[in-house]
């Protein structure tokens, strides 16, 4: 209340582009066909690639676990659908560079049988660590496009005192309305789900975040949460990036999360809607995370439109369900328009971090040829972070990395206002992914070398060791023909091992 | 990192470009140059024509020296250069003089020293104050507003000739500034108070009709375009605000102490370049710092040196000089003057992670 009487600005910076949401927000979502083919890929989510469990030939039932996270920062991958594994291969996978990716591909049967999944009872019942682990056995990763293992997040905060889940329905990038959709269609799961994560955490309140610019999707989430207390919806001013965990907590609580910190050092959890509803699924029928909404919109889609995709699916089959291209679109992308990749294929899957896939059209997508920055600062005023993309720009181009790092190129979350405002079209966010690129490249090397380092070191430490062991029982057996003492044991030193794999993550 | 190929996110965009940045400023001057072109008649027409297009051609020829492609003439930012140059020129200096300025702004001011973006020095008022301290004598014959279709004014052969043979003005219409005027008085050892009380009337010196530059000489007008291009977001308060706030405060003050030597803060609002200056010219982008704080410090430079300058200064005009001055200090500025960052404290050092509230809590915890 007091907050909507004062109405400080709380989030700085920010840009408002068009959002292109009328057409596919205003139809329910579309249940797909069946496709003949699902694509798994083993890598949908931040951390160490998924492991396969099965092999060719072998039946499989929908929300059957096929591939096992090998690490605890990683999420495991289950059947879409039931049907038959033809192939455990190289595919392209969605990603602009058009790398190869490994999948697991099933042929569908067409029953799409559902596995007993073995959940009853109620949740409420469980310990919080069960649940979790529940939540993680179900692969659910991120789905607002961040793709980090939900479930890591959740132990995260069984660690921290977390006063507030914020489930994020903020959803500010254009053309996107798959959250919107979901929260006006699965308003109670939602709530629902947003109840198991307070309980959980032990958190105090939960709070749903939503721009003021889906007064559908509020009005539906304010009716579904009123029988509840501590489930409140909060209305956020449109702007991009309220999608943001940063910003939306700053818009919420009016405090900033530390650099270097997470989020739960100020006491929040934010979980996209997405994600919010997938763990309500897993927690209460038991069903992993095998399908998502994905927004099909673009001004080259005929029948913009949320569709029900299972995961998998490859993205021409979303098309199609769509009416199909008119023309050729002059840009396909995966996710929104300012944070999204660009795909080079129509075959690529559908995976759990697809938010939309955008066909642009020729007048929808921005002229490349950048010109010299006239250091007009539009940039300035635009970074939510408060940071100099122009300065960081400028020292990226020219290698001068720590230059960059110095104006708050540690601090960028690539969100691409600033490239979005820029007059000279300059491809900010390009520069800062390549600097971040070069400066991981050059931390992990440190840390090589100054694992080398520590362990020539101990090299050096084992082989004195040795040696003074040596003259030790030398010096015994010298002593020994005056009276026998046993002699000390060299020193225990280190096998030799490769650097780990997530501490980068 | 080499200009890439590779086309990243976002795939959105305003639709701004620096040519649409350029037109808009060059719009925003068209109603005080249109006055301008008006009450100093045809030699002021002729040399605004032949200095725009003088800077123009000089882009086209740098461009050409420099390989590059010739439509980055394209950007506006020549004619815009050319377009300042003009304006605040004396109406009826002769041609070459629109020529050399637009050369030396175009060619020394901005493509010496990398083109646009790159210089240091605000190209207009670098070629400015370059012709003034050159061409004296050229730089500082005003004439009175003589507008088109009055009886003063010259027809159109001998306005050819006051522009392209360097014909001297009528001795009717040859005339001080307020400013030189004042600064010749206050010499002379006459009070400031009895000369603005006899010769100078605010509302006139607001609307414009006044010896002075071309396009300097209606406030009216300058602040119309300011208007447009705050609205249109091209520009932002923080520097004409703070120049002009301190250029009053510091004239206020003096008037107070010392009127018989002091002229008062409207004396100083509405004569000379100094909307002009503050609108057009220190909020340039290129040459102005980037933080809002840096803007204010810079802008509050400019309005302190346009006093000092006016009063103690050899010159009576001193937008161009404060301006070029605080240009010089823009890289220093901006250094020690960066927004602070999310979730950093103002000297860079993270937030401490928990409130104050937190840690009290905590503290009672344990």
């Amino acid at each position: 209340m007091l907050r909507g009487l004062l109405k400080l600005p709380q989030v700085r910076g920010g840009v408002h582009p068009v959002g292109h949401k009328d057409r596919s927000a205003a139809l329910h979502i579309l249940e797909l066909p069946l496709p003949e083919r699902l694509y798994l890929p083993l890598r949908q989510h931040a951390g160490a690639d998924a492991i396969p469990v099965v092999k060719v030939g072998d039946k499989v039932l929908k929300g059957q676990m096929v591939a096992v996270a090998p690490s605890e920062i990683s999420a495991p991958v289950h059947a879409s659908s039931s049907g038959r594994v033809v192939d455990i291969a190289e595919i392209m996978a969605p990603h602009p560079s058009g790398l190869k990716s490994t999948a697991i591909i099933i042929d569908t049967d067409g029953e799409d049988r559902w596995i007993d999944t073995g959940v009853s009872g109620d949740p409420y019942d469980e310990e919080p660590l069960t649940l979790a682990n529940r939540v993680a056995n179900a692969g659910i990763v991120g789905m607002g496009g961040a793709i980090f293992p939900a479930a890591v997040k959740l132990k995260q905060g069984t660690r921290h005192e977390i006063k507030t889940v914020l489930v994020n329905g903020s959803e500010c990038e254009p053309f996107l309305t798959c959250d919107d959709r979901l929260m006006r269609e699965k308003a109670e799961e939602i709530v629902e789900g947003a109840r198991l994560i307070r309980h959980i955490l032990r958190a105090y309140k939960a709070v749903i975040a939503i721009e003021d610019n889906k007064p559908e999707a509020i009005a539906a989430m304010r009716a579904a949460a009123e029988p509840y207390g501590m489930v409140e919806v909060e209305a956020v001013p449109s702007m991009y990036p309220m999608g943001s965990a940063k910003q939306l907590i700053q818009e919420i609580t009016g405090r900033e999360v530390p650099a270097g910190a997470r989020s739960t050092s100020v006491g929040v959890l934010v979980h996209n809607v997405g994600t919010v509803y997938a763990i309500h699924q897993a927690l209460t029928y038991g069903r992993p995370l095998v399908s998502r909404i994905v927004t099909v919109a673009g001004g080259a889609i005929n029948r913009p439109r949320n569709v029900n995709a299972l995961v998998g699916t490859p993205v021409q089959h979303l098309i199609d369900a769509c009416g199909g291209l008119n023309g050729d679109p002059a840009k396909l992308i995966l996710g929104g328009p300012m944070m999204g990749v660009p795909l080079l294929s129509t075959q690529v899957p559908t995976i759990k971090g697809a938010t939309g896939v955008l066909a642009l059209a020729k007048h929808e997508v921005p002229r490349s040829e950048a010109s010299p920055c006239i250091r007009c600062a539009s940039c300035v005023e635009a970074c939510p972070m408060g940071l100099l993309p122009l300065e960081m720009a400028a020292r990226s181009r020219a290698d001068d990395f720590e230059g960059a790092d110095d104006y708050g190129l540690r601090d960028c979350i690539l969100c691409g206002s600033c490239a979005y405002v820029c007059p000279s079209h300059i491809p900010l966010v390009q520069y800062f992914q390549y600097a971040k690129g070069e400066q991981d490249a050059k931390r992990t090397a440190t840390k090589k070398m100054d694992y080398t380092v520590e362990l020539s070191l101990a090299k050096q430490a084992r082989i004195d060791a040795e040696k003074a062991a040596k003259a030790a029982e030398k010096a015994a057996k010298k002593a020994a023909k005056k009276k026998p003492v046993t002699a000390t044991k060299p020193a225990e030193t280190d096998e030799i091992k490769s650097p780990s794999e997530e501490e980068s993550v | 990192m080499s200009d890439a190929t590779v086309f990243s996110s976002p795939f959105a965009h305003t639709g701004n470009s620096v040519t649409y940045v350029m037109l808009q400023v060059c719009f925003a001057l068209v109603p005080c140059t249109l006055f301008g072109l008006y009450l100093f008649g045809w030699p002021a027409i002729f040399l605004f024509v032949v200095t725009c297009a003088a800077a123009v051609f000089t882009e086209l020829l740098c461009l050409y020296w420099l390989k590059q492609p010739w439509y980055r003439v394209l950007d506006g930012s020549a004619l815009l250069t050319g377009w300042l140059i003009a304006i605040t020129l004396p109406p009826w200096a002769p041609w070459w003089i629109g020529v050399v300025g637009a050369f030396f702004g175009v060619a020394v001011g901005k493509q010496l020293y990398g083109g646009i973006g790159q210089n240091i020095f605000n190209p207009a008022m670098l070629a400015r104050t370059a012709l003034l301290i050159t061409f004296p004598v050229q730089l500082t014959s005003w004439v009175a507003p003589a507008p088109l279709g009055s009886e003063l004014a010259p027809t159109l052969l001998q306005s050819l000739s006051i522009t392209f043979a360097s014909a001297p003005a009528p001795d009717a219409l040859t005339g001080a500034t307020a400013l030189g005027h004042l600064k010749t008085a206050l010499t002379l050892d006459h009070s400031a108070s009895d000369v603005l009380a006899n010769d100078f009337v605010w509302w006139k010196a607001l609307l414009g009709m006044s010896a002075g530059s071309m396009g300097e000489t209606s406030e009216v007008l300058v602040l119309l375009g300011a208007v447009f291009l705050m609205w249109r977001r091209i520009i932002r308060w923080e520097i004409p605000v703070s120049m002009l706030a301190t250029l009053a405060v510091f004239s206020l003050i003096f008037q107070v102490a010392d009127g018989e030597n002091y002229a008062g803060v409207l004396f100083h609002l509405t004569s000379g370049g100094v909307l002009l200056g503050a609108f057009f010219i220190a909020t340039d982008p290129i040459t102005s710092p980037i933080s809002r704080l840096a803007k204010l410090i810079f802008g509050a430079g400019c309005g302190l040196l346009v006093f000092v300058i006016r009063n103690w200064g050899g010159f009576p005009e001193a937008v161009a000089f404060s301006v070029l001055f605080m240009n010089s200090l823009t890289p220093l500025i901006d250094r020690y003057c960066r927004p602070r960052v999310y979730g950093r404290l103002p000297g860079g050092k993270p937030l401490p992670p928990l409130s104050s509230v937190d840690l009290a809590r905590e503290v009672k915890r344990r």
